[in-house]
């Protein structure tokens, strides 16, 4: 059980210390190392408290479940592999995180850098522990979209952000192969479970889809491991800063690849396809990766090419996949770790201490820097693979494997020859390295006077080159257990007779070493000046560049494909696309309709309904009238449109729905007044725009008031022929009878918001603060067009005592109104539950009588008497409500049950006391809050006005105008009111 | 009754409608209160009419779901005209603000071609 809980801890620690480390100030880079180098620390001690129980073969399991009968749920399992792994990823990445506080800049924002960093460590986590195949492409996925912020680091410059995008469109592009091959594998087993995958090895091979499977899953793990043709993306990755170059391409992120291919190797390996596909492709990466190492002049290019090519090689032993390959390929994965991630910092010191990282630039650095120089040579040597360092013997083990005989192909007799080919130019490049940039003439034209780094940020370099000595030395006592505690894991108990020794005596694999090693050499020095300073990139690969091919689809597929669609595809307008919409409305009505039962029977017409018919005739001349003015006599139309609203409103009252009509008018109130604000900022009529009389114009507004009048016809006959049909049985009833008896009100539509349907209130509120806050953030930059900064037509011309007694008597009584009106919303919210009213229509009526306020003055003469808060009101509107609903769960509840009981308060009698009371009252702040704000955005906009006029106006004006403006604040209504608020916006 | 109030709901959907349709924003904002009116009713109607039948319930003894008109309509009515108040103050702001940006209140932000 403690086994378990360690590996939660393990998954959990580094996100959790992620969200802390994002949390942390931008500068407070000193907390931030610390942070990321305990947690880092702390990962190591869980993992090393595991290991006992990942040996021989065992593993530890552990699972939260979620929605058990779905098979939905976390599960984590750790086995020596993983473990091996994980003690890379952490221990690794510690040493880049003490790297990185030396090697970043101050102004460098740390608490992203090291948020991000620690996230990719808890993602690749992830994807090493996941027991569930599909959860291990979500980690996956989410390797893919943090390194994608941590290549993008520096993101103002354009090398950075492309070579981030290209990063994640391609691994994230295998990603999704990946997630398609993981759930057609899952389909074929029948389970996700990792162990139950890896156990039907041979019925997934039989199967028919098997092909489509190993290419979806190659396609994904290939990718991520920047192998050949998607290779590309990682030299671009390169404008990553160097801390986390050394990290993803060392130990981490790309080796997830290589990761993938020997988990799923007992699973999907072992066939012809496989060998030559995985085999063949890992072995042209591996030379062609050497070679374009060796024609590169940025150091962190050389790097990334040996990187594509030491990753070739890895995947090659993963293709031949026979259990002595396995093995080799288990050492090499930590042996590369070790001495890229080594090398990878020492060019970031060598970039950082010289402002260069130019191979034609740098040259005899042995002499500034001599320890980082020695240990960058025992680096460089363990990368050719020379005795007594640790990438020799992982190399001995590869040409051991490549060549031994296979399976007879053409291919598996290539494989020797290649392997040293590559060989010889990883010893090539290598031999660059070291000689180009440590030896040679005093450097000449660099940023910078080399020097040698701080102490502590060659101290990472330095661990690592003592790894790579000492595995070199006495690799049995060193790795030897670990490594076959993470073979266990993967093939079994049965493992190959291999020995961790420096001499086996000659044998073949001695013998190619031997041949690569004179090849790279003679390579080099014969063709030093050409490669030195001759062009970038291999003689004959310099015009094929994958990258050019990303961007030729790239342009294609993200770019012109869409806009083409987009041309082909969408109506040129929104009248058109309304229309359209319409249409297909109206014929998805008809399609359904056909199938209706009519059975209509007219009742007869009642006396007094003929006053509801007289009612309707003012409503649809309303209606209609607003339809014919709304676009020359806006003012009209928006009258009409009220009178409309009006007369529904009246409806709601004859129809039994008093809590609809209430809010109808309210919400009517507030509409119309919100419109009349925004009418301000309307055009005037511009005679340049020719009246439609064109003959393509009137058809078009003919086939509208087609298209109008079928809507109108068609709304019609549906609602009639509803209407007429009796009714069934409706959940309405159950609402009824319960209402009182278990929501405690007697109101039932009101007991239906608040009570049992709470959680559609809920959200509705919630929308409508989102309402209010974007109304608030769209105007806030908002500029007025000048033709509307003019005063209003009315005002123009009259001398200042007439605008001074504008609206006097209505103002005042608007400014009397303001606490009938508090008190009437606070009766309205009160009786709420049994009664027409609640905390919507409490709080509109609130807002109105606010609303009064600000007409009734103006905005600098009301704020400065009355602050309102909007923002405040609808935070504790939304809190309350939250809270009311949370409160639930304490006594075990689902989210928004509501608790009910009547109170006895002397005098007043019996009062209704319920938690939906307390739920209304979060509604009726927020409605409050979210109106107010919304009219006050609005209304502040003639605000704005005046600073505009100000600038404008020439001093002489701008004098008259202030002398103006002191008597007139007073005076002017909303609409003319010019200074900036105090309170409102919040 | 019945009668009345389909026509009405299908001249406020019908007026609604061809307003939508027409290029001038403030037509559209009409429009779209128009049609709101029109499909609250058309919602509040699939309930049925009642007159005189408030669901106001007594409190306790037994009750008769016959003699009061659908409170679940009434319910998603209220909501929607809530949301419908929240659209229409938010086209309004769209409607004003790309008047601001662009110039003219045509829909499309540019005046057509003739």
């Amino acid at each position: 059980m403690i086994g378990q809980n360690l590996l939660i801890m393990l998954v959990a620690l580094p996100f959790l210390a992620a969200g802390a480390a994002s949390i942390l100030p931008g500068n407070a880079r000193n907390a931030e190392a610390w942070i990321s180098g305990l947690t880092m620390l702390a990962m190591i001690g869980l993992l090393l408290a595991l290991y006992p129980q990942v040996q021989d073969g065992h593993r530890v399991i552990s699972r939260i479940g979620w929605v058990d009968r779905l098979g939905l749920g976390l599960s984590f399992r750790i086995d020596g592999f993983a473990w091996l792994f994980m003690m890379l990823v952490t221990g690794i990445g510690f040493l880049i995180v003490l790297y990185a506080r030396y090697y970043m800049s101050p102004d460098d924002p740390a608490s992203r850098f090291y948020a991000c960093l620690l996230a990719f460590a808890g993602a690749m986590s992830g994807v090493l522990l996941s027991g569930n195949i599909i959860m291990l492409v979500v980690f996956w996925e989410l390797t893919s979209l943090t390194s994608f912020l941590l290549i993008g680091y520096w993101y103002h410059r354009a090398d950075a952000r492309d070579g981030a995008r290209m990063a994640l469109v391609v691994t994230g592009g295998g990603g999704i192969c990946l997630l398609l091959g993981m759930i057609l594998l899952g389909q074929i087993v029948g389970s996700y479970n990792l162990d139950t995958v890896l156990r039907s090895g041979a019925m997934i091979r039989s199967h028919g889809l098997y092909p489509a499977v190993l290419g979806l899953f190659l396609m994904g793990a290939l990718t991520k491991s920047a192998q050949f043709p998607f290779h590309f993306w990682l030299p671009n990755a390169m404008a990553a800063p160097t801390p986390v170059s050394g990290y993803l391409h060392s130990a981490t992120m790309v080796k997830a690849g290589v990761f993938l291919l020997l988990r799923f190797e007992p699973a999907l390996g072992g066939t012809d396809a496989w060998f030559t596909i995985v085999a063949g492709l890992g072995i042209i990466t591996m030379v062609l990766g050497a070679v374009a190492a060796l024609f590169q002049h940025d150091l962190k290019g050389l790097l990334a090419y040996s990187t594509i090519s030491h990753l070739g090689l890895i995947t090659a032993l993963a293709g031949i996949g026979s259990p002595l390959a396995i093995v080799a390929a288990v050492f090499h994965i930590v042996n590369h770790a070790v001495f890229k991630a080594s090398l990878f910092m020492t060019a970031g010191i060598i970039d950082h201490e010289t402002g260069s990282r130019d191979m034609r630039k740098l040259s005899g650095l042995f002499r500034y820097m001599p320890v980082t120089g020695t240990l960058a040579i025992l680096g460089s040597a363990a990368m050719a693979g020379l005795p007594l360092l640790n990438g020799f013997l992982s190399k001995e083990l590869f040409f051991e494997v490549a060549h031994a005989p296979g399976n007879g192909s053409r291919l598996d007799a290539a494989l020797p020859w290649l392997a040293t080919l590559g060989g010889a130019f990883s010893i090539a490049y290598s031999l660059r390295f070291v000689l180009k940039v440590f030896f040679g003439p005093e450097p000449k034209g660099l940023p910078k006077t080399p020097h040698e780094p701080p102490t502590m940020m060659r101290m990472p370099v330095a661990v690592l080159v003592g790894i790579c000595v000492v595995v070199g030395i006495i690799p049995a006592a060193a790795l030897g257990e670990w490594l076959r505690t993470a073979a266990i894991a993967i093939i079994g108990p049965e493992l190959p007779y291999y020995s961790l020794k420096i001499w086996h005596g000659i044998t073949p694999a001695l013998n190619m070493t031997l041949i690569a090693l004179a090849l790279g050499t003679a390579l080099y020095l014969l063709n030093r000046s050409r490669i030195d300073f001759g062009p970038e990139g291999p003689p004959l690969m310099r015009r094929l560049s994958g990258q050019r091919v990303f961007d030729w689809i790239m342009a294609n597929v993200a770019l012109r494909a869409p806009r083409a669609a987009l041309r082909l595809l969408t109506a040129p307008g929104l009248q058109m696309q309304l229309r359209v919409m319409v249409l297909l409305t109206i014929a998805a009505v008809w399609a359904s309709l056909s199938r209706l039962e009519w059975n209509i029977t007219f009742p007869r017409m009642e006396l007094q309904e003929s006053v509801f018919v007289l009612l309707w005739i003012v409503g649809a001349v309303c209606a209609i009238g607003a339809a014919w003015q709304a676009n020359y006599h806006r003012f009209a139309a928006l009258i009409l449109m009220g009178g409309a609203g009006l007369i529904t409103c009246a409806t709601f009252v004859w129809l039994s729905a008093p809590d609809l009509a209430v809010t109808q008018l309210l919400v009517e109130i507030v509409t119309t007044v919100l419109l009349l604000l925004g009418l301000r900022w309307m055009p005037k009529r511009d005679p340049n725009i020719p009246r439609d009389v064109s003959f393509r114009a009137r058809f078009r507004r003919r086939s509208d008031l087609v298209i109008a009048l079928a809507c109108g016809t068609g709304a019609t006959l549906i609602a009639l022929a509803v209407m007429l049909t009796p009714p069934g049985s409706s959940v309405g009833d159950w609402f009824l009878r319960h209402s009182y008896s278990e929501g405690g009100g007697t109101n039932v539509v009101n007991v239906i918001l608040v009570d049992f349907r709470a959680f559609d209130t809920f959200g509705e509120v919630t929308v409508l603060a989102i309402v209010g806050l974007t109304v608030f953030a769209l105007l806030r930059r908002f500029r007025p067009s000048p033709e509307s900064a003019e005063k209003p037509a009315p005002q123009r011309g009259e001398n200042p005592s007439t605008l001074y007694n504008y609206l006097y008597v209505p103002s005042i009584i608007m400014q009397w109104l303001f606490a009938p009106i508090i008190a009437l919303s606070a009766y309205l919210f009160f009786r709420g539950h049994d009664l027409p009213g609640g905390g919507f229509a409490a709080g509109v009526t609130l807002a109105i009588g606010l609303l009064l306020q600000y007409l009734a003055t103006d905005v600098r003469w009301i704020e400065a008497r009355l602050t309102v808060l909007p923002v405040r009101w609808m935070a504790v509107g939304l809190a309350v409500a939250s809270a009311t609903g949370a409160g639930a769960w304490i006594v075990g509840y689902p989210f928004l049950s509501q608790h009910y009981r009547y109170l006895d308060i002397p005098v007043i009698g019996q009062v209704p006391a319920s938690t939906a009371m307390l739920f209304d009252f979060g509604v009726y702040a927020l409605v409050v809050g979210s109106v107010v704000l919304m009219l006050i955005a609005i209304a502040h906009q003639s605000l704005r006005l005046g600073t505009r006029k100000r600038e404008a106006a020439d001093t002489e004006e701008l004098d008259k105008l202030e002398e103006e403006t002191v008597p007139e604040t007073a005076t002017a209504t909303t609409e003319t009111a010019r200074t900036e608020p105090q309170g409102g916006t919040a | 009754m019945e009668l009345i109030l389909a026509l009405a709901i299908g001249v406020m959907v019908g007026s609604g409608v061809w307003l939508i349709l027409r290029p001038r924003t403030f037509q559209v904002i009409i429009g779209l209160c128009l049609l709101a009116y029109g499909v609250n009713m058309f919602i509040f109607s699939m309930g049925r009419l009642y007159v005189g039948a408030a669901p106001i319930m007594p409190r306790g003894g037994f009750v008769d779901p016959t003699a009061y008109a659908d409170p679940l309509p009434q319910a998603l009515v209220l909501t929607a005209i809530v949301i419908s108040f929240a659209t229409t103050a938010l086209f309004l702001v769209v409607m004003i603000a790309a008047r601001g940006a662009t110039g003219t209140d045509h829909v499309d932000g540019k005046e057509r071609d003739q």
